[in-house]
């Protein structure tokens, strides 16, 4: 153990009441297995995973039920042994309250493993081989944002990762989820950050701690004592927690403006994270559970649950010995980054870390924004040094290229500006319905650059097909015309050179082309011609389609009418000619 | 007199020189095609619809540099008017009611079972977005539909519909807070 390395301090932050103790009273508990557990095939950012099953198949816990489907995605596990009883839209947990398609496990209350398949010595893999075995097992970063961790941890080669940060800051107030997997796990999470650091390699390790866990902080320090890293003690401050921030604390480098940490050599993973990898790889167990925070002046009994993922938010709430006379608002994550939860059917997902059912008095409804004052009290908060008042301003005119001026997209959404704005402006609100417009901006034009270049080829590959079309009709008119030309050519070649032989053949045919037939004949002839016409074309028809019995059927007709039509014909010539 | 003589001449040679290099700049740095058409052309919605009385979404950008009226295109809205007034320097018009309302966006979609397979509305496709074969039923790739309402014409059964792009979780944003309004302005003081 060696002393405290030096930190920084990122600018602006705020110091919330912490509300922490009342969730970490009782431990680690597991809930009962719920009946039923709902599995969105989007839990990460992201594709939607492929669904491997049909209503009725029976899965196995852990056994894969959707696949990845691309680079940037995830697979789903079972979480439970059961039957599964539905494949569709389903209740989902996102602000909007809309239905996302997700696979329904009924459980069968037996909990039956499918067969595990650790790795004895994960030393002796390749790096590469690790990536596929913790892109198998279904990790997404369990800090929020939900990244697939084997994508994060590819670094490409042009990035080497000298730093590898651990993420245990938990800097928003209620949540206690990371705190007490610390305080519990903090072998396993070792041990996972040892599987980290052999995929990556780093130069240095740091975990980064807030001060107001000290169990956390003992428990780790304590499992890593006799391995190469460093857990670091930073003071409590929202929001420290925060990707950007934490890399500023721990390293003093700040992540480029629209940059990844990767870009200066760092990567920074969740402590929740690691404790997956450990499972993925030590245990061969893909991600089925999370630890999940359950909180809120509405339960009777706040806890810290090991959940299995989708089960229904409601089952964990009554586990927590919910007051529903009490619940104000459901808030999934933190009161500062959190969302309402419209709908407490939907499951809790691979990202979901608190669900937090708070009062009427605990989380007030906001009071009515009143003007802007220009205190600039924001822009002191900005732990990203944005000028909030300002951003809101554009925001509110809707002027995406000085939004895009003022790095909007460097806003990390912490709500440090709205929470200290004295006008109470819900500022955040503002800065995602920029973001979320430009964003729908940007993917219009590249939608509308997709639909140029299609009409472009479209009309390139119309023009082709005209072109080869007037070829055609030239390469057939001159062929019709080099024909004609020979026949006109042997006819006349014959005329000259009239051979003894050939001489009857000749007489007849000049005979047949000087007689001039009557206009009855000329009847009978075209008569004869139609209805040889008629025959080959039902004849050709026949051969395309031979079942048809209809054509069949017609076929004796017509032969007898072309017959008639020609004996007709001869019998009127026959009587002319002598 | 040679004093007049010889700043004639002097003017003589530079407008010589001057005129040679400009000549070879006009060869050399020959700008092809029409650039403002370019840049009018990528502020189009590209729908291809034609509700402009133009063949597609260039025509127009054509006759816009030829001087037409900037306000003929509904899907593009308010928001393209605004855009190509900003980029002409020129007045920007109300939406020319004539060709069409603004709409959200929608997407054609074939109600399969009805589909004849008679590959009308293939041909009749901008954008290629429509899939299928003679006798065979068609279907739209709504990735790649632009809602023009090109097809729904030349469809002899009536079968496809145009609805308006569903929301889904990838495609939901965030509303505005309701603006602070003068009213509260008034409240509070």
């Amino acid at each position: 153990m060696t002393a405290q390395p030096r930190i920084w301090d990122i600018p602006g932050g705020i110091h919330p009441p912490q509300n922490k103790a009342q969730s970490t009273a009782r431990g680690l508990e597991q809930p009962p297995l719920p009946e039923r557990l709902i599995l969105p095939l989007l839990q990460h950012i992201g594709n939607r995973a492929e669904p491997l099953v049909k209503p009725g198949d029976r899965v196995l816990k852990g056994q894969v039920i959707a696949t990845a489907s691309g680079l940037f995605s995830c697979p789903v596990h079972a979480p439970t042994s059961g039957t599964v009883s539905a494949l569709g839209p389903a209740p989902y947990p996102h602000a909007s309250g809309l239905a996302e398609p997700a696979i329904i496990i009924d459980s069968d209350g037996e909990d039956r493993w499918i067969e595990a398949q650790p790795v004895a010595d994960y030393r002796s893999l390749e790096p590469l081989a690790l990536l596929d075995r913790i892109r198998d097992a279904g990790i997404s970063g369990l800090g929020g944002a939900g990244f697939p961790t084997a994508p994060k941890l590819a670094a490409r080669p042009d990035h080497r990762i000298d730093t590898l940060i651990i993420n245990g800051a938990e800097c928003e107030p209620y949540i206690t989820s990371d705190d007490m997997t610390m305080r519990h796990r903090a072998p396993q999470i070792v041990a996972g950050i040892e599987v980290l650091m052999h995929i990556l390699q780093p130069a240095q390790v740091l975990i980064g701690i807030e001060d107001n866990k000290p169990e956390a902080i003992a428990a780790m320090r304590a499992a890593a004592e006799q391995h190469p890293m460093q857990v670091v003690v930073i003071p409590t401050k929202y929001p420290s927690g925060g990707e950007k921030q934490l890399i500023q604390i721990l390293t003093g480098k700040e992540v480029p403006s629209g940059g990844l940490p990767a870009d200066i050599g760092l990567l920074c993973h969740n402590i929740g994270t690691a404790l997956a990898v450990h499972d993925a790889v030590l245990l061969g167990r893909p991600m089925i559970s999370r630890i999940t925070t359950l909180t809120g002046a509405a339960l009777a009994r706040p806890t810290n649950v090991k959940a299995l993922i989708g089960t229904p938010i409601q089952d964990l709430l009554s586990f927590a010995g919910l007051r529903p006379e009490q619940l104000y608002r459901l808030v999934m994550g933190g009161p500062m980054m959190g969302f309402t939860l419209p709908d407490s059917a939907a499951p809790i997902i691979k990202t979901s870390n608190c669900l937090l059912a708070a009062t009427h008095d605990e989380l007030p409804p906001p009071p009515p924004a009143l003007p802007c004052i220009r205190c600039g009290l924001c822009a002191e908060a900005c732990p990203a040094e944005l000028l909030p008042q300002q951003l809101h301003w554009f925001a509110l005119g809707k002027d995406h290229d000085q939004l895009q001026r003022h790095n909007l997209f460097d806003c990390i959404e912490c709500g440090a500006c709205a929470y200290v704005c004295p006008s109470s402006i819900p500022l955040v609100q503002y800065f995602r319905a920029g973001k979320a417009e430009i964003r729908a901006i940007e993917q219009q034009h590249s939608r509308a650059e997709q639909s140029r270049l299609r009409f472009e080829h479209r009309q390139q590959r119309l023009q082709r097909e005209a072109e080869q079309r007037e070829l055609e009709r030239q390469a057939r008119a001159e062929k019709a015309a080099r024909a004609k030309a020979a026949r006109e050519a042997q006819a006349s070649r014959q005329q000259t050179e009239t051979s003894p032989a050939a001489a009857p053949d000749l007489a007849r045919i000049q005979s047949r082309k000087a007689s001039t037939l009557s206009p009855e004949q000329k009847q009978l002839k075209v008569a004869a011609a139609t209805a040889r016409m008629a025959l080959q074309r039902a004849q050709k028809q026949l051969a395309a389609n031979p079942d048809n019995t209809d054509l069949q059927a017609q076929i004796p007709k017509l032969e007898q009418a072309f017959a008639e039509a020609q004996q007709a014909f001869e019998q009127a010539t026959a009587q002319e000619a002598p | 007199m040679s004093i007049i003589l010889t700043a004639v001449l002097t003017l003589l040679v530079l407008a010589l020189i001057f005129g040679a290099v400009l000549g070879y700049a006009a060869v050399r740095f020959r700008v092809e095609g029409d650039p403002i058409v370019e840049q009018i052309n990528a502020l189009l919605p590209q729908t291809q619809c034609g509700q402009c009385g133009h063949p597609g979404c260039k025509p127009y950008a054509e006759a816009i540099a030829n001087g037409a009226p900037i306000n003929k295109c509904p899907p593009g809205g308010e928001t393209t008017i605004q855009a190509l007034a900003d980029l002409l320097d020129v007045e920007p018009l109300p939406l020319d009611g004539e060709h069409g309302e603004e709409k959200p966006p929608m997407v054609a979609y074939i109600r399969e079972a009805e589909c004849i397979g008679c590959t009308k509305c293939i041909q009749a496709c901008p954008v290629d977005a429509i899939l299928g074969a003679a006798r065979q039923m068609h279907t739209v790739i709504v990735a790649e539909c632009t809602g023009c309402d090109l097809c729904l014409e030349p469809c002899p059964v009536d079968c496809i519909d145009m609805l308006p792009l569903p929301v889904t979780i990838q495609n939901w944003r965030w509303d505005l807070p309701r603006p602070v309004t003068g009213s509260a302005r008034g409240g509070a003081a």
